[in-house]
């Protein structure tokens, strides 16, 4: 087990070099940098730029450098002026749209972007897991049919939409305050109980958005793998001993239902993540995603690199917490890892 | 032995048994896309929803035709003006299809012009009628459409938006835009897919290791902000017709890993059949192995599985489009048009600006019904 895990968890090193290197080369794409464009429209301003300080600011993040010391600079592998001092040493970069360290942009940002798709895989299991056995067990009843339907509309409708529909709606029958993952009363305040009730409030329609189309492909996914196992062998001999059908149901063929259903959440991980970034633009929440878009518009890489990374991190380290607990629930898939060695 | 044939009443054949010779029944036997097309026409659902794909898709050429009006009509008369409903009877008489005309109130409260229905306003449609003008494929001027609204009349069956433009018009001409973009995109990543996936479970080995580890890392990064972030370094100075394609290219880039992991599985395993063997020792090269003997066993797999991602291409386009970093206007396309709808504001005073939505819902899940058919249809011996 503990040799599945080590293994599982050094798969994960060389793909996170590659994607930061993948990373580091679209922000790098537009023509120009963030302080070249200062330039330019300072000048188009008839001011002067102040060339002396631009050339130490280029010197100082190392803009003159090629684009592979630039990568080792940024990741610090590469010393720099200050020795080395990049993403490894804890340097997260500087932004210069806000004239801070990228750490301060941040700030809380990256615990509620955590915390948000963390709520949204749970509520995906809470929603999915119910209603996909229902769908198995009573296939083609009134149900069944129902949340099919239900499914593929949340799978068609752009969530950003979604969400801005039920914010409308939630305003007007609860009341809830537009936009924002807690009432503005509480924006600057230190947490609280009430704090934490006001966010739960909050979180409630962004994480239904974000999660509306990762539900309906796991619904179907559960559906489908059920409906599978029912129609096995064992399922009938069972039945034929007299086994109570409810019991029967939750003890064999949904445990083997099951395993899909938590490795597929692996592969849903990047597409919600996606979701909670464009969701969190239109609904304005305090999470990554607006102050990256506003990052890629200006052209302020650093801070735009750092999410980007931030994010696929998130996603990669999410795939390999969903592998290790399907290894864990499994002893086919541990097994045979080791049998592969 | 005597010859009975001629008293026995129906046909029996003179020609001698030969229980070695070719069997009687010479029809060739039915091509695999015939097969294919039967199973798909029995799926209700998916054959449905591939017509009325097909329909959408023959109309790109005519949008201006169908559109009541021209993409950039204005009318500052009815700004952000209430859908008008077609009715066929006035006062409980037939006059055929028409429209109630508008009532503009100033509403001092809201400091915002209330449209209200004038039932004293009876405005027949025209059809078959000349109205606003257009330029054709941008090559001739011409004024011909299916349906026009009466002379001094209105026809705004989806409402206006702040500029007084017909919604109906815009997201008829916002079709041509959006379902290209998916279209294009996916012949993209199609053929990357094919190249990609095909060496990999070709030629195995290293090439196949790299293949796949650079599959996984694509796989693993959020769709969406990559796509932001590439679409961000387009050139503000690019037109806007660069600006479409750069975006097609894009998304594409993106979708292929998928796609590229099926073309290399079904390679790998139909590699090993006797046929592909039996191919080899005669002499065909890898080319013409792939292409003529392994190809066209899956491919039908592979349509199905593309037809399936083109949904995420057009959510893509419009996501993008939404946020400001895809296509801008004068470029009108369904996510352009959704902007419009980005404040609270525009949900409660006027929701027939998010009506763009309706054909985006409708689409997507067409190609979603048809997809499913067709991956069922695909393989029409099981």
């Amino acid at each position: 087990m503990g040799r599945y895990f080590l293994n599982r968890i050094s798969i994960m090193i060389p793909t996170l070099i590659a994607i930061s290197v993948l990373i580091f080369m679209v922000i790098q794409l537009p023509p120009g940098d963030y302080l070249s464009n200062q330039v330019a429209e300072l000048t188009a301003q008839g001011e002067d730029a102040n060339p002396g300080k631009i050339a130490f600011l280029r010197a100082e993040f190392g803009f003159d450098r090629p684009l592979i010391e630039r990568y080792g600079l940024w990741i610090g592998v590469w010393p720099g002026r200050n020795g080395f001092s990049g993403l490894l040493q804890g340097n997260w970069g500087w932004s210069f749209e806000y004239n801070k360290p990228v750490e301060d942009v941040l700030g809380d940002s990256l615990v509620l972007t955590v915390l948000l798709n963390f709520a949204t895989v749970l509520v995906i299991y809470m929603i999915a897991f119910p209603i996909g056995i229902l769908s198995a067990a009573r296939q083609y009843s009134v149900a069944d049919y129902s949340f099919t339907l239900l499914g593929y509309l949340g799978l068609a409708t752009p969530n950003f939409l979604l969400g801005l529909i039920l914010l409308y709606y939630s305003n007007l029958w609860f009341g809830l305050s537009i936009g924002g993952l807690m009432a503005p009363e509480y924006t600057d305040a230190p947490w609280s109980w009430e704090k934490a009730q006001s966010v739960l409030a909050h979180l409630a329609i962004p994480v239904l958005v974000i999660g509306s189309s990762g539900t309906a492909a796991m619904i179907r996914r559960l559906r489908a793998n059920l409906l599978d196992e029912l129609q096995k062998p064992y399922v009938t001999t069972a039945r034929a001993k007299g086994m109570a059908p409810l019991h029967l149901l939750l003890k064999y063929p949904l445990r083997m239902a099951l395993n899909p259903f938590i490795a597929d959440i692996g592969d849903l991980l990047p597409q919600m993540v996606s979701g909670s970034v464009i969701v969190s633009v239109v609904l304005n929440l305090p999470t990554v995603g607006p102050i990256l878009l506003q990052a890629l518009r200006a052209q302020d890489h650093y801070l735009a690199g750092f999410i980007l990374l931030f994010v696929a991190v998130l996603t990669v380290v999410g795939m390999a917490i969903s592998d290790l607990l399907l290894a864990v629930l499994d002893p086919r898939i541990r097994l045979a890892g080791r049998a592969a060695q | 032995m005597s010859d009975y044939s001629d008293k026995l009443p129906h046909f029996v054949s003179q020609a001698p048994y030969d229980p070695l010779g070719a069997p009687s029944d010479n029809t060739p036997p039915t091509p695999q896309w015939r097969l294919v097309w039967q199973k798909l026409k029995r799926h209700r659902l998916a054959y449905i929803s591939g017509i009325f794909l097909l329909l959408i898709y023959a109309s790109l050429p005519f949008s201006e035709v169908i559109a009541p009006y021209a993409l950039e009509d204005r009318n500052a008369d009815y700004l952000y003006a209430p859908p008008q409903a077609v009715h066929l009877f006035h006062e409980g008489e037939f006059i055929g299809p028409f429209v109630y005309g508008y009532k503009g109130v100033a509403n001092l409260n809201l400091f915002k012009w209330d449209y209200q229905i004038d039932t004293n306003l009876v405005q027949q449609l025209r059809f078959f009628c000349s109205g606003a003008a257009y330029h054709f494929w941008g090559l001739w001027q011409a004024d011909f459409h299916l349906v026009c609204p009466a002379r001094n009349g209105t026809l705004y069956l989806f409402g206006t938006d702040r500029l007084g433009r017909d919604m109906l018009s815009r997201i008829i001409y916002g079709t041509r835009i959006s379902l290209t973009i998916g279209l294009i995109g996916i012949s993209i990543s199609f053929v990357l897919a094919l190249l990609i996936g095909g060496m990999a479970g070709y030629f195995g080995g290293w090439v196949d290791n790299l293949t796949l580890r650079l599959i996984e890392i694509i796989r693993a990064m959020p769709e969406l902000p990559l796509w932001m972030a590439l679409s961000a370094a387009l050139p503000v100075t690019w037109s806007p017709v660069a600006v479409y394609a750069g975006l097609t290219v894009i998304l594409g880039l993106l979708d292929w890993p998928g796609l590229a992991r099926a073309v290399r599985a079904k390679l790998m395993a139909l590699r090993e059949e006797d046929f592909a063997t039996a191919a080899v020792l005669m002499g065909a090269g890898p080319a013409r192995l792939v292409g003529r003997h392994l190809l066209p066993n899956f491919m039908s797999h592979l349509i199905a599985s593309a037809t399936l991602s083109i949904p995420s291409m057009i959510l893509g386009e419009t996501a993008l489009s939404f946020l400001g970093l895809g296509l801008r206007p004068p470029v009108t396309s369904w996510g352009v048009l959704l902007v419009e709808a980005q404040n609270i504001a525009a949900i409660s005073f006027y929701p027939w600006i998010m009506l763009p939505m309706l054909p985006v819902i409708l689409v997507v899940l067409a190609f979603n019904f048809f997809g499913d058919g067709l991956r069922d249809a695909a393989d029409p011996y099981s």
